[in-house]
């Protein structure tokens, strides 16, 4: 996937250049108002760029130096919105088969009783939409999406308007059917633990530019992009595998490098590879190392650099073997004497490492 | 004679009024639920005038409407002329002709109820079905049609109303002739100008009531009966 636009919108540009893989999930992150959706629509061609290049796969579809603007209809891709729209008066079974019916047979790759089965709709196919609570709404959609063999699906945050739990029940889903169906996928959301463990790739958006794009653990370690997460997502993203799933404590244990970090249980099997979010605000720093403490982690490590926040706070990079941020208060940094390349303890409580819809969200 | 029985002449404007109604309400809807979706959906300069042409037989006295429509679809008129040279076919003092005047009369109320219906529709369905591989022409067939039917049927039917009521236009387009444009409204008017027509007026009068009330309650329950399907 090759996507390179620029669209003036009122006083607003986008201008975005960003490759993803052909198979996987890229996931669209940034504030809301970033420009995200623009992207997604000008993908599907709901919205005609300025000027610029997008193809999937080996299909272009649009080129503004060669005149190519190819109609949404003939574009095989697979939109999932924000808000479901499935059609109210059609039933869920009609709903499904709309697109697949367009579908020429010789294009067709899906079928369409595995969807149903991964989605768990199969009981829903004789209702109407109205009928449907919001996240069954959301996997009609993804359903009635996946069934036309789209080229590539694109999911403008389809779990923004449903509540921790819908989401609980969806997100796992979406995270089967990227593997399942090896149909690459752009994914827009601004909630980092919802993309945390689905996307391939990030690329952070802007202001209508793309800041940086790259592997989601990378990018959370970066000092100078976290100004563009929004404050309740600043944070550390760490990348491991379920080590125990079940410890003596009944909590999970992940494992990363030579490191063991506990978490709340997760309902995965040993060897799973699984990303988790620390936020800063939950990371406290000791000189020494803490004993008889509620904490179960407590990671030796060193400080790579602080830097000033606005405000009272600071925020201190930790090197434990991965890069830990830490936001105390500038006068505990001061208090302890912080600097760069002093060893100091950082410690993690197990119930606020948030494993991206792995387990229940927050919220 | 019984005061229920109807005489020849009311059974005859009673059947003439209701062709009149029906067939200006069919010709109508096509055109009606084109222009309600320019109005509602395309942006172009001009609009203004176009919705303003559309509405005009609403403000302007019935009479004025018929006679522009003599002016223009009398057998001299500017496009009557043509209509008789290439075609044959004389709309002026027959039922035809009625059958226009009370088109034209009724197509604003059709327009609005329409346009307001299809305002309704949400668009987002209509660019999910686009990315689903539908074309323009299948969209508006499956998905902005079918959500717009309640607006359809209100209008329909108040453009029936509109028609079995039409006088003005009538009377002046198409004169009053007996089995051929004396409609309802106007075989009243008929029987008010002569002795011992009260009765007959009286029973014209209260057929138009009765068919203008079940009209209205036909269209409200089929009405409601199509927006409960279409919210599921």
């Amino acid at each position: 996937m090759q996507i390179n636009i620029k669209r003036r919108q009122g006083s607003f540009l986008v201008d975005v250049g960003f490759s993803g893989s052909d198979t996987g999930v890229t996931a669209l992150y940034g504030h809301s108002g970033a420009g995200k959706t623009s992207v997604v629509n000008m993908v599907s061609g709901l919205v005609k760029p300025d000027k610029g290049h997008i193809s999937v796969k080996d299909l272009c579809l649009f080129d503004s130096e060669k005149g190519i603007n190819l109609p949404i209809d003939q574009r095989r891709i697979g939109y999932v919105f924000q808000e479901g729209r499935l059609f109210p008066h059609y039933s869920v079974k009609n709903n499904l088969t709309y697109g697949l019916k367009l579908t020429p047979p010789s294009l067709r790759f899906i079928d369409f009783d595995s969807v149903i089965d991964l989605l768990g709709i199969g009981h829903l196919l004789e209702r109407r939409p109205s009928k449907l609570s919001g996240g069954e709404k959301q996997r009609v959609a993804i359903g009635r999406a996946l069934l036309t063999s789209p080229a590539i699906l694109l999911m403008d945050e389809p779990l923004a308007s449903l509540d921790a739990k819908r989401k609980a029940e969806v997100l796992p889903f979406i995270t089967r059917l990227s593997a399942e169906f090896k149909i690459p996928i752009l994914y827009v959301s601004h909630h980092i633990d919802e993309i945390l463990n689905l996307a391939d790739k990030l690329v952070i958006m802007d202001s209508g530019r793309v800041i940086a794009s790259g592997a989601p653990e990378d990018l959370f370690s970066k000092p100078d992009l976290q100004k563009h997460i929004s404050m309740d997502d600043h944070g550390s993203v760490i990348s491991g595998v379920v080590d125990d799933p079940s410890n003596c404590a009944g909590l999970t244990q992940l494992k990363f490098g030579s490191l063991y970090l506990t978490v709340s249980p997760v309902n995965a099997p040993k060897g799973m590879p699984i990303r988790v979010r620390i936020a800063a605000k939950h990371v406290g720093i000791a000189l020494k190392k803490p004993e008889d403490t509620s904490f179960h982690n407590i990671f030796k490590g060193t400080i790579r650099s602080i830097v000033d926040n606005e405000g009272a706070f600071v925020d201190v990079y930790v090197d434990i073997g991965r890069v830990l941020l830490a936001r105390i208060s500038r006068h505990s940094c001061n208090r302890l004497d912080l600097h760069e390349g002093k060893e100091v303890y950082a410690m993690i409580k197990t119930v606020a490492v948030s494993l991206g819809g792995s387990n229940e969200d927050r919220e | 004679m019984h005061f229920w029985q109807l005489t020849e002449i009311e059974i005859e404007a009673l059947k003439l009024s209701l062709q009149v109604s029906l067939w200006a309400v069919a010709v109508s809807l096509p055109a009606g639920i084109f222009a309600a979706w320019i109005l509602a959906r395309v942006k172009f300069p001009g609009k203004n005038i176009l919705d303003g042409l559309i509405h005009l037989p609403l403000v302007i006295p019935p009479v004025v409407t018929g006679y522009i429509l003599l002016l223009l679809l009398g057998r001299n008129g500017a496009i009557g002329n043509l209509l008789y040279k290439y075609t044959g076919i004389v709309l002026t003092f027959n039922w035809k002709g009625a059958v226009i005047a009370a088109a034209v009369m009724a197509f604003p109320l059709l327009v609005r109820s329409v346009r307001l219906s299809l305002e309704g529709v949400d668009q987002g369905l209509e660019s999910a079905a686009r990315t689903l591989g539908a074309g323009p022409i299948r969209v508006f067939f499956t998905i902005t049609l079918p959500l717009t039917i309640p607006g359809i049927i209100t209008g329909m039917i108040l453009a029936f109303a509109r028609s079995l009521g039409e006088f003005g236009a009538t009377i002046t387009f198409v004169s009053n002739i007996q089995g051929e444009t004396r409609t309802i409204p106007l075989a009243l008017y008929t029987f008010t100008q002569v002795p011992d027509g009260e009765i007959g007026a009286m029973r014209l009068c209260i057929i138009s009531i009765v068919i203008a009330m079940a009209a209205l309650i036909c269209s409200e329950l089929i009405a409601r009966r199509f927006s409960a399907r279409l919210k599921g």
